[in-house]
């Protein structure tokens, strides 16, 4: 159970290796909090990132396996994370960037890409929305991004597939509404990550520690949606409505 | 009669929302029939839903309402046997016309006595009547395998193990159905008090040490927002039960009832409290206040009840709720009540109900039960308070190297490892509840959050 101080006494990080989620997980530690489930490939940086937490005295680290890809395997890997009792926060923190670019060459490239972000990210929601109904609490957090709001030119196929899982998010926050989960969507602009380091940042660009901060806040409020910076909200407002004939050609 | 339905509850502060299945429950045969058909996310008793945080809820599982059956029976010795679900309230004006009244009332009238039972709760005559449970004679008790137990203070060893790990047990012994308890005499449906005011905590404290044995109750509200010299200072109000004497030639006292109070809180998109409406709100209280006024005749309701006068007062900390924050600390741990007053202070958090008391012996038969001898204090803070969270595990730790407590039925953000320091028999109610109930079918939010 969530305290009342919206402090998680245990969390599944899905897709549990990437900055964000690290990030998000250190602005979550509290002394309630312990039980932590890495959900990723099997591979060093995994445990590195286990042994990372372990030492810096995070009780009861585990890793499971998870493949974004591969929708079969993502029951197993939720019953095992919530086997050893309820999970309070699970945060879908998977995903590929991809290069627009290449996308456009290779459109299997987008396509799996589309499968990872989108397609993982239908079944992990929704067999996590399934768990928390059971347990009768919980909160969904999925890391969305402003690129899924109106598709740029820039990068429409990575935009489309936030587009669909910030949908997918919406329509099931509705559904859980009364069931006492709570989902909250998480709209960064351009975070400074591993992910992006080959990229020349965007303006109001943010850290991963910025966005941890925005799902910490989101959850003290009961948010359903938050914009990290905060500021984008009223940015991509406008952007929403600006024609399309001069949406094309702004540089973003 | 509504069958079972889903809903999501939470306690009165108001925080922490989960959804279970409710079933209205009437006696014992019926309790008995839904606790063997309990499926894995278990079952518990809700009374009227007013401990603070998550001890009434049971998430995913099965929440028995007990709030459908109110009847009971005064006997001739003033003692009272309930059922669960009556409302503390709802005995007070059937009690007074025999000249008896409750053994011990917290805050609120709107408490069951299952809820009073479960949570042993005390009032302002710890020091002198102890908590709930002592005056308990006997608990009609349906454990987890169905069976209907009677379970009684002077019963047999088994019988008494079972009997008070329930008081205090937080629900987690078995579903209590019906209850048999003493109350005390009080001639008139009014109280005799004496209200003092001190402009610090020194002098509130030492009048309290001082002077509370030669009142049967005793409570002191403290000013939360009070910084300085000025920190601790209160309105101290000790009374008794007034005699026919006192009364007479007053103007009549209205008798409390169980009826609804007449103002209602509405819901509130924002919270009107804030710094300075409350230091506002304090100061007014406190100059309000006489310096000293002695053999003031006031109801029983306004005396035990003044809360109680605005229903849904819980709403006015806004849509993030609040936490109580209650603490009781031995005599050697007094300096905690000055460290919380000045760290909450600190913060800034804003509080309008800041209660400290003076315990008697606690009930060391009981391992969960709360009160030990010393002091308690309550403070009430909103949950959106910056720094909150940090401050109050600091306090924590103060707390327990002071070889005190936190109340289960107030906490809605302790560690298990706080739990486990502050309650050093929770042990022993660990063993009688796998005894009772090994496959721990009695569960709720509070016991999975706690690993009770």
């Amino acid at each position: 159970m969530t305290d009342a101080l919206s402090r998680p006494t245990s969390v599944l990080l899905v897709g549990g290796t990437s900055d964000i989620a690290i990030a998000t997980l250190h602005a979550l530690r509290s002394p309630v909090l312990r039980r932590v489930v890495i959900a990723a490939r099997p591979s060093d940086g995994r445990d590195a990132v286990v042994a990372d937490l372990e030492r810096a005295g995070y009780a009861g680290v585990e890793a499971v396996d998870f493949d974004a890809a591969d929708t079969a395997t993502h029951e197993a890997m939720l019953d095992a994370s919530f086997a050893a009792g309820d999970i309070d926060l699970v945060l879908v923190a998977f995903g590929v960037l991809g290069d627009q670019l290449d996308f456009e060459t290779h459109p299997d490239h987008a396509v799996e890409a589309a499968q990872v972000n989108y397609v993982g990210g239908v079944s992990v929601c929704l067999r996590t929305a399934q768990r928390m109904k059971t347990q009768g609490h919980g909160a969904l957090v999925v890391l969305s991004s402003v690129a899924g709001e109106r598709a740029r030119r820039s990068n429409f196929v990575y935009g489309s597939t936030k587009a669909g899982l910030d949908s997918l998010a919406s329509g099931l926050a509705d559904s859980l509404h009364g069931s006492g989960v709570q989902v909250l969507i998480v709209r960064p602009g351009f975070v400074h990550t591993s992910m992006t380091s080959h990229l020349a940042p965007a303006p109001l660009s943010v850290t991963a520690e910025d966005v941890a901060e925005g799902v910490v806040s989101g959850l003290k409020r009961g948010a359903t949606v938050v914009y990290v910076p905060a500021t984008l909200r009223v940015v991509m407002s406008g952007l929403r409505h600006v024609p399309r004939a001069v949406f094309r050609k702004l540089p973003i | 009669m509504s069958a079972r339905h889903a809903q999501t509850l939470t306690g009165w502060g108001l925080t922490m929302p989960s959804s279970a299945d409710v079933l209205p429950v009437f006696d014992a045969a019926e309790v008995s029939a839904a606790v063997v058909e309990a499926g894995v996310r278990g079952v518990l008793a809700r009374g009227a839903g007013r401990s603070y945080g998550d001890a009434a809820q049971n998430g995913g599982g099965l929440v028995l309402d007990l709030m459908g059956r109110t009847s009971f029976d005064i006997a001739d010795d003033g003692s009272v046997t309930a059922y669960a679900g009556v409302v503390l309230g709802d005995l007070i004006s059937g009690l007074v016309a025999k000249g008896r009244f409750l053994p011990v009332t917290p805050g609120t009238r709107y408490i069951t006595v299952g809820g009073a039972i479960a949570a042993d709760v005390h009032g302002k005559n710890h020091h002198r009547d102890g908590a709930f449970g002592d005056h308990v004679r006997w608990i009609e008790l349906v454990t987890a395998d169905g069976t209907v137990h009677h379970v009684a203070r002077d019963g047999s060893f088994d019988e008494q193990r079972i009997f008070y790990s329930t008081l205090g047990g937080m629900g987690l012994t078995g579903v209590i159905v019906r209850a048999c308890f003493d109350t005390i005499p009080a001639p008139t449906s009014a109280v005799r008090v004496d209200t003092e005011r001190f402009n610090d905590l020194d002098s509130l404290m030492a009048a309290m040490v001082g002077g509370d044995d030669h009142y049967r109750y005793s409570v002191a509200w403290v000013d939360g927002t009070a910084k300085g010299a000025k920190l601790g200072r209160g309105v101290l109000t000790r009374g008794d039960h007034a005699e026919v004497a006192d009364v007479y030639g007053q103007p009549p006292k209205a008798i409390p009832t169980g009826d609804a109070p007449k103002l209602a809180s509405p819901p509130v998109p924002m919270s009107p409290l804030n710094r300075l409406s409350i230091g506002i709100f304090n100061e007014a209280y406190f100059r309000r206040a006489p310096k000293h006024r002695v053999g003031e005749i006031q109801g029983l309701a306004p005396f035990f009840y003044p809360l109680d006068v605005l229903a849904g007062w819980n709403r006015v900390y806004g849509p993030g709720g609040f936490l109580q924050y209650q603490f009781a600390v031995p005599d050697s741990g007094a300096d905690v009540v000055r460290t919380s007053l000045e760290r909450l202070g600190s913060i800034g958090a804003p509080s309008f109900l800041s209660v400290l008391k003076r315990f008697g012996p606690g009930r060391t038969r009981s391992p969960l039960s709360f009160p030990i001898q010393g002091w308690t204090l309550a403070i009430d803070v909103p949950t959106r308070v910056e720094g909150l969270a940090e401050v109050l595990d600091g306090l924590d730790e103060l707390v327990l190297a002071a070889g005190g407590r936190l109340y289960l039925a107030k906490d809605s953000r302790m560690s298990p490892h706080t739990l486990e320091r502050g309650y050093p028999q929770l042990d022993e109610f660990r063993a009688v509840r796998s005894d009772l109930d090994p496959r721990g079918i009695f569960t709720s939010d509070l016991a999975r959050r706690l690993q009770l």
